[in-house]
């Protein structure tokens, strides 16, 4: 019984947390001083429902007692409580705070995660491999930093806006990354950081609307969450998209997805660097079946994405459109103009791809050389046999 | 993990009567909290069961049965999709509902591929692995 009026508690927790930190970081004027008097209140919650039961209005209830204790700290600082504004404003205030550029990456995704996604500590720690006491630090120095620099509890000034979204937008994304492509660990998804990313996105979709970047984002995150579930083999291997049976495609999140990314379109924001990833992942989810992908429209769209974000690894990404729209030669021409980027000096994809490219061509003996090259570079061993199986069968041919 | 969240029939959606404004107007307004909150996957209304049917299976017949359907209890008048940590946040979000008058809303999990696991019986999964392969030889041929 306790432990389910516990466990209710932390329900009520996760919906309501990020306005009631919000609510109260607008009174107080700091953040890290909201946070720690939302968490008396959630304490003060777990000692008196269990008994009480939990309110009619929990949300309600937080607040109040937060309030109360917030407005003897005012007192007592001799600051006048400013006037209650509208919720969302203080939502999207906590969230640029969260994201603000004086903190680092690793604190911008601990904060986002804590104050917005209303998860503990506890549950960021085992999302990301590190230990309780790591992530309890970051949070402590990250509300520690904002509160010596004074960045004011606001939305930023118009000039930087778009700056400060696209720093937000990077924080949701990575979250989402580190779920899709876990770099550490024996799982390599973690299908419900994912689902956190995808929450928060949609929050902020939700709180600046009229951003086409952001439904580029919810799109991007909607659409590549929809092919979780073919991206694994039955024994736990990463199935890859062309191989991927399309049967097993979440079709609820493919319609999400496209509806986020016309949205993003409708706003005028076909070509920013989320909404053409989304564009990217979008003409793989209208294909039916593998081949009816439509490359051209792919290559097409990585060339924009090249033009507006260059990267050898999207370079590559081109290529690979290109040898499949184009043929294996136009793709290769692209590939060897990356040899000597020392980006993708120990990125096996380089020589995997060159080696798919030349085998291709019937130069096996080339396309050889450059899967054991690649074998010896990555760092999982199912593609390291994969890869080499693919050597030896250009060998036998060469 | 998600859930399905079922609201049930009544003589009113049956009628095809629309809720009253103040209630659409609730309604509403909860839609967009869920929707805000991110934990929105899709939410439907069902026309009334006089506009659907059933299909009766026995041995190798079918048998078709309009609607519209007696049983109280086989009325569904409509639904949610919800994205949620736990049963207890699903709980939570429905509490918060605009329903009256002793309605009972069930709340029911999704079944995931991996809720399912082992318990997929063997010959299920030999015949998926058999029909991703067709698929890809159908593939390799139309190449």
């Amino acid at each position: 019984m306790a432990i389910d009026a516990q466990r209710a508690v932390e329900a009520v927790w996760r919906i309501e947390s990020a306005r009631l930190i919000a609510g109260l970081a607008r009174i107080v004027g700091d953040v890290g001083v909201a946070e720690e008097l939302a968490q008396d209140a959630l304490v003060a919650a777990l000692e008196q429902w269990p008994e009480s039961g939990v309110p009619e209005k929990p949300g309600a209830w937080l607040m109040g007692t937060a309030k109360h204790r917030a407005i003897d700290l005012i007192r007592r600082n001799q600051r006048l409580g400013r006037k209650y504004e509208e919720l969302g404003d203080d939502l999207l205030r906590l969230v640029f705070t969260a994201c603000h550029p004086v903190l680092s990456t690793e604190a911008r995704v601990a904060l986002t995660l804590r104050l917005l996604g209303g998860l503990t500590s506890e549950e960021i720690a085992r999302a990301f491999l590190v230990p309780v006491a790591t992530v309890q630090q970051r949070i402590v120095r990250a509300k520690r930093t904002l509160t010596e620099a004074h960045v004011p509890f606001e939305l930023p000034p118009t000039p930087e806006l778009a700056e400060r979204l696209a720093s937000v937008l990077e924080v949701v994304y990575l979250i989402f990354n580190e779920g899709y492509a876990a770099t550490a660990g024996d799982d390599w998804m973690r299908p419900g950081l994912c689902e956190d990313a995808l929450r928060l996105g949609r929050i902020l979709a939700g709180l600046v609307p009229d951003e086409p970047e952001v439904h580029g984002l919810v799109a991007l995150m909607e659409i590549q969450s929809s092919r979780s579930r073919a991206r694994k083999g039955p024994s736990g291997e990463m199935v890859l998209l062309l191989d991927q049976d399309r049967g097993r495609w979440d079709q609820l999140l493919i319609r999400r997805g496209l509806a986020a990314l016309q949205r993003a379109e409708d706003r005028g924001g076909a070509f920013g660097p989320y909404a053409l990833q989304a564009a990217i992942a979008a003409c793989h989810a209208r294909a039916r079946r593998g081949e009816d992908t439509d490359w051209k429209r792919i290559a097409a769209l990585y060339d924009a994405l090249a033009e507006l974000a260059p990267s050898p690894v999207v370079e590559l990404n081109r290529a690979v459109a290109v040898a499949m729209a184009f043929g294996p030669a136009a793709g290769l021409e692209i590939v060897d103009s990356l040899a000597t980027e020392p980006a993708l000096g120990a990125y096996h994809l380089l020589p995997s791809v060159r080696g798919d490219l030349l085998a291709k061509l019937g130069r096996h003996g080339e396309a050889r050389a450059e899967f054991e090259r690649a074998a010896s570079l990555t760092r999982n061993e199912p593609e390291r046999r994969l890869l080499q199986k693919r050597a030896a069968a250009s060998a036998e041919r060469g | 993990m998600r859930f399905l969240i079922l609201v049930p029939g009544n003589e009113q959606s049956e009628a095809g009567v629309l809720p009253d404004e103040k209630i659409f107007i609730e309604m509403n307004k909860y839609n967009e909290e869920l929707v805000n909150a991110g934990v929105m996957l899709a939410a439907h209304g069902l026309h009334p069961t006089s506009k659907g049917a059933k299909v009766k299976f026995s041995g190798g017949k079918r048998t078709i049965i309009d609607g519209p359907f007696t049983e109280a209890k086989e009325l569904i008048a409509g639904f949610w999709l919800i994205e949620v940590k736990s049963k207890e946040e699903a709980i939570e979000w429905v509490k918060r509902a605009p329903f009256d008058g002793g309605v009972e809303i069930e709340i029911r999990q999704v079944q995931e591929a991996e809720d399912l696991g082992d318990a997929l019986p063997e010959e299920v999964r030999l015949a998926e692995q058999r029909m991703s392969a067709q698929m890809a030889a159908q593939r390799q041929q139309r190449k």
